[in-house]
């Protein structure tokens, strides 16, 4: 009868990452700092048109004009952006047209993750988008996909292929110097991925990109474009790993997603990046801007996440409802342990009539750790009968983390309604002496309880997701108590 | 079954129990009576296992095995299992989640593989038609919204469920009306067997017209102050706890 909490958050600590594997493959690498010829060389490197170089010029300039944000509730020590590597391709060694030709050794990592390409490709019929750092090293389905219509590929493919709609696209939700980390990334971005689904499409697929960080160094600037045409729906999800690092690692992506009229996009991301060791060393620090526009009527863009990694996590997928009738929704499962440390939320800018919006966010902090909502809804004036409901919940494991919550609401015209609902709560001795007394162990409770209380997220994502999301649960909270 | 020898439990240095001793047989059905606080429920939070009591003394053994010495989710695996007095409620746990788990688990600690799924469902159907309890009680988290009765009922199921050696239930009659209390003992009528036992621990005789106990313990101020067959109860119910008392005071 030894379960005294503080012997179970010990164990906690103790259990160390599941996926510390590094992957040794022969990079091709930028030297550290960061200054306008290293951008000229991403630039070469990729054989990049003059428009996009420009592009990236020019957000430099305005990064170097920029200070980082302060406002978080996040705490860690100064980051030195002349100490990082922002270009490291792997190098393949020909020309890849089969798994067969893949580097065992990358293959070899995704069998590690249980992601084999294979697998996914013979199982469960999901294309695969695999990037390794910064360049994709394989494509899969994309000619199934093309015959739809469908443009699956990485960003570097897509803007030599398809150089009019990134042109397009590009910085349009998120412009380049949004914030200070939009504005790096803008400079420095190396790859990513590239979706556009023509107008009255359905895509018969979940498209899927596996991310993983895997060079000592490398800072990573992923940039996501998706485009749902007219009349479109995609569900894209992404979900990643990364390997075990002393140092930390930067990570500042751009995720934009457009919606024209009558589209929906639905975006799942499972979050597992190396939350560092249990004295809080190490880590990534993920910095993301991710934002969509309803931009015609009646369109919806959905935001799904399971965030359980990273020792910071800076984070606010947003919708600007712009059409009329258009709908934004915002699901988030939170966990943060030891010494984790998450400032996430949403942004729901109404400014369509008859908009609405939800937003369910489920923090879950266990250890030392510190989760905090931050969230901003504004129906504007001409957003009228705009309607949002926000749920923050927040669970507590023990009595040494914290949790926060910070909503923002801004109305400017009298027709619409805001909801704003919140607990705190804890696993309380009483439900784990009962799981306890039917045979449950309190781990296997723990589990239970968690993915019970984050059940209403967990439901939205797509089934192959919901069942990997449901484990690392589990597997994030293992031994923890309240 | 149980043998429990001179237990002696305090909780804040209070003695709550200040030495029991009881034997509880195969095929046996015992009640426990008695007024309020004189320990009925700390015996069960005990033999089941809840760690907020001080041990004085005393052994408890469970088919030779020294209970006191496993941890609660073992102590149910190998067969105990407790109705609770006030079940909590588990907001978005399902009961097909929670029970799947539940037996999974103690299978596991006996060294057996998960039940399939389809067996597992069927035996839901099963025992759910057998205590006549609605479909939607087991679609429902659990005990999340239930009624009072409706909670006792669920317990009652999760024992059906979990086929326990012994099963104690800590005043599963408290709060049920009428139709509610007969269904709760028709279940444990239904149950009883050769092999298994039951503890009843209650407050009045009137559950005990339902479930017929072997034996009636009377259970005043931590100790066992009378054993006897089910008339005791009747006795008891007739002439009240003063009785007792005074007969003690003797």
């Amino acid at each position: 009868m030894d379960q005294e909490p503080k012997n179970i958050i010990d164990e906690v600590t103790q259990s160390e990452y599941k996926y510390g594997f590094f992957t040794d493959i022969e990079m091709d690498t930028a030297p550290k700092g960061l200054n306008e010829d290293i951008i000229r060389l991403i630039s070469t490197k990729k054989n990049e048109p003059d428009w996009l170089l420009q592009y990236r010029l020019d957000a430099y300039s305005k990064w170097t004009r920029m200070t980082e944000p302060t406002w978080a509730h996040l705490h860690h020590p100064p980051i030195d952006y002349q100490d990082i590597i922002y270009y490291a391709a792997p190098k393949p060694k020909k020309e890849l047209s089969s798994l067969d030709e893949v580097d065992p050794e990358l293959l070899s990592t995704f069998n590690k993750l249980g992601i084999s390409l294979e697998e996914q490709k013979r199982l469960s019929g999901v294309a695969v988008d695999a990037v390794i750092d910064s360049v994709s090293v394989k494509t899969t389905f994309s000619a199934t996909l093309e015959k739809k219509g469908i443009l699956f590929c990485s960003f570097s493919e897509a803007v030599q292929k398809y150089p009019d709609l990134v042109k397009q696209y590009l910085g349009s939700v998120v412009p380049s110097d949004d914030n200070y980390f939009a504005a790096l990334n803008s400079a420095v971005f190396t790859d990513g991925s590239f979706c556009y689904i023509p107008k009255g499409v359905r895509c018969p697929v979940e498209l899927s990109t596996y991310f993983r960080i895997n060079a000592a160094n490398t800072g990573q600037f992923e940039r996501t474009l998706i485009i749902g045409d007219e009349g479109s729906y995609v569900s894209y999800m992404e979900g990643c790993t990364a390997p075990m690092r002393d140092e930390n690692q930067l990570h500042a992506a751009i995720v934009e997603i457009i919606a024209l009229k009558d589209a929906e996009v639905k975006y799942s991301t499972v979050q597992n990046w190396y939350p560092g060791n249990k004295q809080g060393e190490g880590g990534i620090y993920n910095f993301v801007t991710k934002r969509g526009i309803c931009k015609g009527n009646n369109s919806k863009i959905s935001w799904t996440q399971v965030e359980t990694g990273s020792a910071i996590t800076w984070k606010y997928p947003s919708v600007i409802l712009m059409g009329d009738n258009s709908i934004g929704e915002f699901y988030s499962v939170a966990v943060t342990n030891n010494y984790q440390q998450a400032d996430t939320g949403s942004k729901m800018i109404h400014l369509g009539k008859n908009t609405r919006s939800t937003i369910i966010s489920k923090g879950i902090s266990a250890g030392h750790s510190n989760n905090s909502y931050r969230g901003l809804v504004k129906m504007t004036k001409r957003a009228e009968n705009g309607r949002n409901f926000s749920q923050c919940d927040s669970l507590l494991l023990g009595d040494k983390c914290g949790a926060h919550t910070w909503p923002y609401i801004k109305t400017e015209n009298k027709s619409s309604i805001v909801e704003h609902e919140a607990t705190t709560s804890k696993i309380s001795d009483d439900q784990l002496y009962y799981c306890n007394q039917r045979g449950i162990s309190t781990e296997s409770a723990i589990g239970l309880i968690v993915n019970g209380y984050a059940r209403e997220v967990l439901k939205q994502l797509p089934m192959e997701f919901a069942v990997e999301a449901q484990k690392l649960l589990s597997v994030s909270l293992e031994g923890s108590v309240g | 079954m149980l043998t429990i020898k001179n237990l002696r439990v305090a909780i804040n240095n209070k003695e709550i129990l200040r030495g029991i001793n009881l034997e509880v047989k195969p095929g046996e059905v015992h009640a426990i009576m008695g007024p309020n606080g004189t320990g009925k429920s700390t015996l069960a939070s005990v033999i089941a296992g809840r760690d907020i009591y001080d041990i004085l003394g005393g052994e408890v053994l469970f088919n030779g095995k020294n209970l006191l010495d496993l941890p609660v989710e073992e102590r149910a695996a190998e067969g105990i299992f407790l109705g609770f007095q006030y079940p909590v409620e588990i907001p978005g746990v399902s009961m097909t989640n929670f029970m799947r788990t539940a037996l999974n688990e103690q299978r596991k600690y006996r060294g057996l593989d998960p039940m399939p799924a389809n067996e597992f469902l069927a035996k839901m159907e099963e025992k759910k038609k057998m205590l006549e309890i609605q479909a939607k009680l087991t679609n429902r988290s659990v005990n999340e919204g239930f009624s009072g009765g409706e909670k006792k009922k669920n317990e009652i199921f999760q024992m059906a469920m979990l086929e326990p050696k012994l099963a104690i239930l800590d005043e599963t009659d408290s709060g049920l009306d009428i139709d509610a209390l007969k269904i709760v003992a028709n279940g444990v009528n239904m149950l009883r067997r050769p092999d298994n036992a039951f503890v009843v621990i209650t407050h009045y005789q009137r559950l005990l017209d339902y479930i017929v106990p072997d034996i009636v313990h009377v259970l005043f101020d931590g100790k066992i102050v009378r054993s006897g067959t089910k008339e005791l109860a009747l006795e008891l119910e007739e002439k009240g706890y003063e009785w007792i008392k005074a007969g003690l005071a003797q």
